[in-house]
């Protein structure tokens, strides 16, 4: 088996892993404190994305994009909590998912509407854009290296922020009881308006580090949205440590069955039937993945505890 | 039986709305504009496939974000056959129920485990799980789809290429499938999906295995929408894995609930509604400004969340409020 080949599978597969940790985390906080299904976290993914082109352009620094289209994307999360889904907590998860879905309608046709429909190239600083040679004959993009450490470091942040924080504890808190919490004396409306902006930012943040690899584009969330779902499912919803368990699996396993279920299959079925075969499968594993793990816990791998 | 007397408002405007949809070809003969049978064979299809989506998800409680699933099994069980010259609309129909039962059941088995919000996303994944295979299936098309150039043949007894007869066959479809489901929410078996959407624990302490009836609820109304999918296969003439994209089954959950949840007329209304306003809404936006109308769709989502949020009940909860209350 090539080697090089191997490692770069395996890299891609955790850099697909990290983008859908932030993604899911996000939406897994969201869901576990305010019981709210959001549609459209895959939107705040593109927004980020397209503010960190647009910011990059100005300031002609890939990092300087980012940081600057954090607080922005934050913003823009914290409006959208505002305006929208304040109003929709104490709907019923239909009213969710059709208000949401309508906020996907609203937010792709503005961005086509401010930036156009095609796709934005967002530049790489040099520094970044090379490759890192590891044990002479295996090179990785030095890109993909970056956004697994930036991922892995926010991980360990938000983990930190969770269970160390006083933030961290009334976000516990209130996903085990979020009436409560209430009745103890925290600001509520507060708590849950910062954790749908921290939910935005990491979202963005996911949105903004993919931009270089595939452009920003129109509606370029709505396809890793559900593969996030795929993921705070297997996970468990609710929990950070399921969020990030589950979207290393998914994320290798999807990677890993596309490079390779045709090798794999050719070992039982011939050629043919193996490079018709393993594409549709490979495609589909992550739902057949799903589909399994719940038919043995409905719950997910890591449930979060008192609910 | 029907008092016409003590009819309100809303039995009057299902009545016109019915009786306009079957004298569509008719209209349409007289000022000789096919485009309108067009979009009325389209509503009167879409419209069965939300009929079968309420059953589920209005009357029973299951919100399945995955409907449009079978809409794309049942046109590609059209199209497949018809890719491969077998252009029998009994083989085709045959496939397209029998396809639809199997992927319902499968699913079925898995997604009723669950609840809540894990249930809408699994139909949701198992959808694009669907949506994937048919990009993946190269041979027919792949992600560019499938051009189907005939329709379903059915021997002597009716000709679907002829459009009226297409249209006809759609709408007896669609009235037979709010008559099932009419006779289905009135039956014991109604009545348990019913009681089960209200509270679940309650009918299982009652004796009654409500997974099994959901299941089978849920089956039904996946092989119905399969059906209607097959009618879309051939209505359309093109097929791709587009139209059971996990937006077309939120467009779909819209459409069910513009009309109004577990009415039984809601979903045609919500679907008129709904295609009306898809046509029409970027015309109007051109004449507020020039050049506005290729985004209508901004505007249709702000609709889309003003519906959510204020309009309780969709049209026929509007209707009824009308009324004074009941």
């Amino acid at each position: 088996m090539d080697m090089t080949l191997l490692a770069a599978q395996l890299i891609n597969g955790l850099q697909l892993g990290i983008l859908l940790f932030l993604l899911a985390s996000g939406l897994s906080l969201i869901f576990g404190i305010m019981d709210f299904v959001n549609l459209a976290h895959g939107s705040l993914y593109m927004v980020g994305a397209f503010f960190c082109a647009t910011l990059t352009q100005w300031t002609g620094n890939f990092i300087w994009g980012v940081i600057l289209a954090l607080p922005a994307t934050a913003l823009v999360g914290l409006l959208v909590e505002l305006i929208v889904v304040r109003k929709l907590y104490q709907r019923d998860h239909l009213d969710h998912v059709l208000a949401t879905f309508g906020l996907i309608l609203v937010f792709d046709t503005a961005t086509q509407m401010i930036w156009g429909p095609d796709g934005i190239v967002v530049p790489l600083p040099a520094w970044l854009d090379g490759r890192v040679i590891l044990f002479s004959d295996i090179v990785l993009p030095t890109y993909r290296i970056a956004i697994i450490s930036v991922g892995l470091v926010v991980a360990l942040g938000l983990f930190l922020i969770v269970t160390q924080t006083r933030l961290g504890m009334r976000i516990r808190a209130g996903a085990s009881n979020r009436d409560m919490i209430g009745a103890l004396g925290v600001d509520i409306n507060l708590l849950f308006t910062l954790v749908f902006a921290l939910g935005a930012v990491l979202a963005g943040l996911a949105g903004m580090m993919i931009a270089p690899i595939t452009e920003a584009s129109v509606g370029m969330g709505n396809g890793i949205i559900i593969v996030t779902f795929v993921v705070i499912v297997i996970g468990g919803i609710g929990s950070i440590k399921g969020a990030f368990a589950a979207a290393m699996i998914v994320g290798l396993i999807d990677t890993m069955g596309r490079s390779y279920l045709d090798s794999l299959f050719k070992l039982f079925m011939s050629g043919q039937n193996a490079e018709t075969s393993a594409p549709a499968i490979s495609a589909m594993l992550i739902y057949i993945l799903m589909a399994a793990i719940l038919a043995i816990r409905p719950q997910g791998l890591f449930p979060p505890k008192g609910r | 039986m029907i008092n016409v007397s003590k009819w309100k408002l809303r039995s009057w405007i299902n009545l016109v709305t019915l009786v306009l949809l079957a004298l569509v070809p008719l209209l349409v003969s007289l000022t000789d504009n096919e485009f309108y049978l067009d979009i009325a064979t389209r509503l009167v299809i879409l419209a069965m496939a939300a009929v079968t989506l309420n059953l589920i998800l209005g009357y029973g409680g299951m919100i399945s974000f995955g409907h449009a699933g079978y809409l794309g099994i049942g046109a590609y069980a059209v199209g497949i056959p018809t890719y491969h010259e077998n252009y029998n609309g009994f083989t085709h129909f045959a496939i397209a129920i029998g396809g639809s039962a199997l992927f319902a059941l499968i699913t079925g088995l898995i997604c009723l485990r669950t609840k809540g919000v894990h249930f809408i996303m699994i139909t949701m994944a198992f959808s694009q799980m669907v949506f994937f295979g048919f990009v993946s299936m190269e041979e027919y098309g792949g992600d560019d789809g499938l051009v189907i150039e005939s329709r379903s043949e059915f021997g002597g007894i009716m000709d679907l290429e002829n459009n009226t007869t297409m249209y006809y066959f759609c709408f007896v479809c669609l009235l037979l499938t709010i008559y099932l489901v009419r006779r289905i929410v009135n039956s014991r078996f109604g009545m348990v999906i019913q009681g089960a959407k209200g509270n679940e624990r309650r009918l299982q302490s009652l004796g009654f295995n409500t997974y099994r009836y959901q299941l089978a609820c849920y089956v039904l109304a996946g092989t119905i929408c399969g059906f209607a999918g097959a009618l879309l296969g051939n209505f359309t003439s093109f097929i791709s894995p587009e139209m059971m994209d996990w937006s077309r089954s939120g467009e779909l959950i819209f459409m069910v609930v513009l009309g109004g949840t577990a009415t039984l007329f809601g979903p045609l209304l919500g679907t008129t509604a709904f295609l009306l306003l898809e046509e029409y809404l970027p015309h109007m936006i051109d004449l507020v400004y020039t050049g506005g109308g290729v985004f209508w769709q901004f505007w249709f989502g702000i609709l889309l969340i003003l519906v959510v949020l204020y309009m309780k009940g969709g049209i026929n909860g509007f209707l009824s409020r009308r009324e004074g209350g009941n």
